[in-house]
């Protein structure tokens, strides 16, 4: 039973009202830069719209699905009361409040930095301190997943972790440790700047730092979906999880090596030298085995269902599937678009590949089809699955549901294929206009118009999933009962201590970044004579 | 099929499920190799070295002084040295000869840009404080475009520079005198 709707409700709330503001100005994004949109007179707004876009799909809403969810997942999993309420409600004001801060200098073009920050770029300085209030907020969260568990240990010793908590906090304490990176080059050298006590940067240094945080922010980002799979679809669908101890082993994979792997992020990047570009690249490779071992465990698990439901054959059963389920509809999609943008990632972390699409339109294809699709698309579906549980009321229109899911799925194709595609023919990112009647990027022209239809058709889509939530709010009462996780083949009596705790991992991630990182980041804070003069962005 | 069913097969899916995961850690290891194969073998690898230079000197000495920008004729090929700058390169427009090896040197005067040339490998990012040096050979004759691939303030998207490829020997008749090259006066 969950005690604490009120909390959850209002980060959910929360995150889907800044995803729609997000995704609009995304959409208007998309439109001005193609063809069918005029030429800005202004650049400048676009910078603004894409850093605002940026911030908060990056930093704000996917943090606060999290934190959400998380304290669901704690007090159902463990069935407990959240302990630590007030300070829960703490974090989400220091986020509301970061993310006003944040939001006013951006909105006034006196911050338009994007979300990466692009030091020796410097904005004012209450976009660098809204950021890291946001931060600041979530960590809240991980201290009190971290605290949540701890109590229910000391009331169940020896008992295995219920999954879903587990996944929860291990997710909470890669997020407290990959934020480490950006938070040091906000504090150490963007803020200082900013605020003018020092007057130059070194950008290499900075880079660096970003990229700490900049990959394993996207396992942040996966959490939430892959506790999803794991825990929500099965039971959704009525089958069970193929295997309890697979789905630990590949929680603890992305927490270690999510982490150490972000400088395949700087391959083109002349302050990183090729031994640590190889090593970093080697470990990203590492970091696709959880997400195979994920698509085999769910896809197994899937089959158990429609067996369950009388599927037969070597791919008969694939039939027997409740394909008017949403959650079906939403796992199918979000695989489809795991496995396109996963296939694109490969190309991405490649040693040799990378140089091809780095930079290009190909990297926004990217990680929208695999954020923005595989991601957000379960986000949908944990919030359609949790809503009765936190209002009280039942989402009627399965229908309407079905075809969000469909429009989300049918839009983020359109968008980001032809993207991927003019990426190859070397079409630069964050640019505000392109010049069509140029006979070089002529071709591309086509491309980028189909891409802005699809920005429109997510527009839409986005905005039925925030309609569909809002009706839920009024539908007639229900009895949802507790929210319940999915039960596996063989549900866990005993777990080995090491999967069981998270201490030897989270050990083993801090040590993997220091190797990783620890040299490049000391041989670039000792070099001498290539810091740059900070550029102040906004000042007249 | 109930779930006590499979309660026996418990042997049967530990297996499949150790199979896949073996073939998924080859698939990975093998990725990894052919990935330090063709680094060591045949060199195609990101800039390996790290070079530095002082941003805050780089107009009054040293390589990237403006009378030593354009490309050059040496021993070894072709030798290009460009700068980046809001919002632009200079070169503005770089000329290189057809079918040779040439090395681009390139760093950035202010905030951090990109050089990536369409139709081509050639990519890279240009971060103050730090020289990024990229091979390079043009099999064909013609202009490419040069767009700046990374955002550097509100007039990025103005950020265009251009790569005219010509005949080898126009080109050595006109590098003969040593003189650093680019497309003014083509």
């Amino acid at each position: 039973m969950l005690a604490n709707r009120k909390l959850i409700l209002a980060h959910f709330w929360l995150a889907f009202a800044v995803f729609g503001v997000a995704l609009t100005l995304g959409a208007w994004q998309m439109f001005i830069r193609s063809p069918i949109g005029t030429w800005l007179s202004n650049p400048e707004l676009y910078y603004r719209s894409l850093t605002a876009h940026g911030t908060v799909m990056g930093y704000v809403f996917p943090t606060l699905v999290a934190m959400g969810f998380g304290y669901a997942i704690s007090e159902s999993a463990l069935e407990q009361r959240l302990v630590g309420v007030r300070w829960a409600w703490a974090g989400f004001w220091l986020i509301v409040a970061g993310s006003v801060m944040a939001v006013i200098p951006v909105a006034l073009g006196r911050a338009s930095v994007l979300y990466t920050f692009y030091p020796p770029l410097i904005g004012s300085p209450f976009y660098y301190i809204g950021v890291v209030l946001v931060v600041v907020g979530s960590w809240i969260w991980v201290a009190l997943m971290s605290i949540n568990l701890r109590v229910w240990r000391k009331a169940h010793p020896g008992a295995p972790v219920p999954l879903a908590m587990f996944a929860n906090v291990a997710g909470s304490y890669l997020w407290a440790w990959t934020a480490v990176g950006a938070a040091l080059e906000l504090l150490l050298q963007i803020i200082p700047v900013a605020v003018g006590l020092k007057a130059t940067i070194d950008a290499g240094l900075a880079r660096v730092f970003f990229s700490w945080t900049l990959h394993a922010i996207v396992y942040f980002w996966l959490m939430p979906t892959y506790i999803a799979y794991y825990t929500i679809v099965p039971r959704a669908i009525g089958g069970r999880v193929y295997s309890d101890t697979m789905a630990r082993i590949s929680f603890i994979l992305f927490l270690v090596v999510a982490m150490p792997i972000g400088m395949h992020h700087t391959f083109a990047d002349p302050q990183v030298g090729a031994g640590f570009k190889f090593i970093h690249s080697a470990f990203t490779a590492l970091v696709a085995l959880p997400t195979l071992l994920t698509v085999f465990t769910i896809c197994a698990s899937v089959e158990i269902a429609a067996r369950l439901r009388g599927g037969r054959g070597m791919f008969g059963w694939i039939g027997a599937l409740p394909w008017d389920n949403p959650m079906m509809l939403a796992l199918a999609f979000s695989f489809v678009m795991l496995g396109f943008g996963g296939a694109g990632g490969l190309i991405n972390m490649s040693y040799q590949l990378d140089t091809s699409i780095h930079n290009t339109q190909w990297i926004t294809g990217h990680f929208h089809l695999i954020f923005g699709g595989a991601i957000v698309i379960m986000y949908f579906a944990i919030a359609y699955d949790l809503w009765p549980h936190l209002t009280g009321r039942e989402l009627i229109d399965v229908r309407m549901i079905r075809i969000q899911l469909w429009l989300w799925f049918a839009g983020m194709i359109v968008t980001t294929f032809p993207w991927h595609w003019v990426g190859i023919l070397g079409m630069p990112r964050r640019m505000a206009y392109f010049d069509f009647a140029d006979s070089a990027i002529a071709p591309q022209a086509l491309s980028v118009t189909f891409s802005a239809i699809g920005g429109f058709i997510l527009l839409i889509s986005g905005l039925l999933f925030l309609l569909i939530l809002a009706r839920g709010m009024r539908s007639p009462a229900t009895e949802a009962g507790p929210y319940r996780f999915s039960l596996a083949v063989h549900q866990p009596v005993t777990v080995p201590l090491a999967l069981n705790t998270h201490a030897l991992w989270v050990t083993l991630m801090i040590a993997l970044t220091v190797t990783n990182y620890g040299y490049p980041i000391l041989t670039l804070a000792l070099s001498q004579g290539t810091s740059v003069p900070a550029v102040y962005v906004g000042a007249q | 099929m109930s779930a006590e069913d499979t309660h026996g097969s418990a042997g049967v899916a530990a297996r499949v499920e150790r199979r896949w995961a073996t073939i998924a850690v080859i698939i990975i290891v093998v990725m990894a190799l052919l990935a330090a194969f063709a680094g060591i073998h045949r060199a195609t690898m990101p800039q390996p070295r790290v070079e530095t230079t002082d941003p805050s000197r780089i107009h009054l000495s040293g390589e990237f002084v403006e009378a030593n920008l354009g490309s050059v004729l040496e021993a070894n090929g072709v030798t290009v040295r460009a700068i980046g700058q809001q919002y632009s390169f200079t070169p503005a427009c770089i000329l290189v000869p057809v079918d040779t090896p040439i090395t681009l040197r390139a760093t950035s005067a202010d905030v951090v840009h990109g050089i990536l040339i369409q139709g081509t490998n050639v990519n890279t990012m240009l971060v103050p404080g730090y020289i990024s040096e990229q091979l390079m050979r043009f099999a064909r004759i013609g202009d490419y475009l040069m767009p700046c691939q990374e955002f550097c303030s509100f007039g990025h998207e103005g950020m265009w520079g251009k790569v005219r490829v010509i005949d080898k020997a126009d080109f050595a008749a006109r590098a003969k005198d040593g003189g650093r090259l680019s497309c003014v006066g083509q």
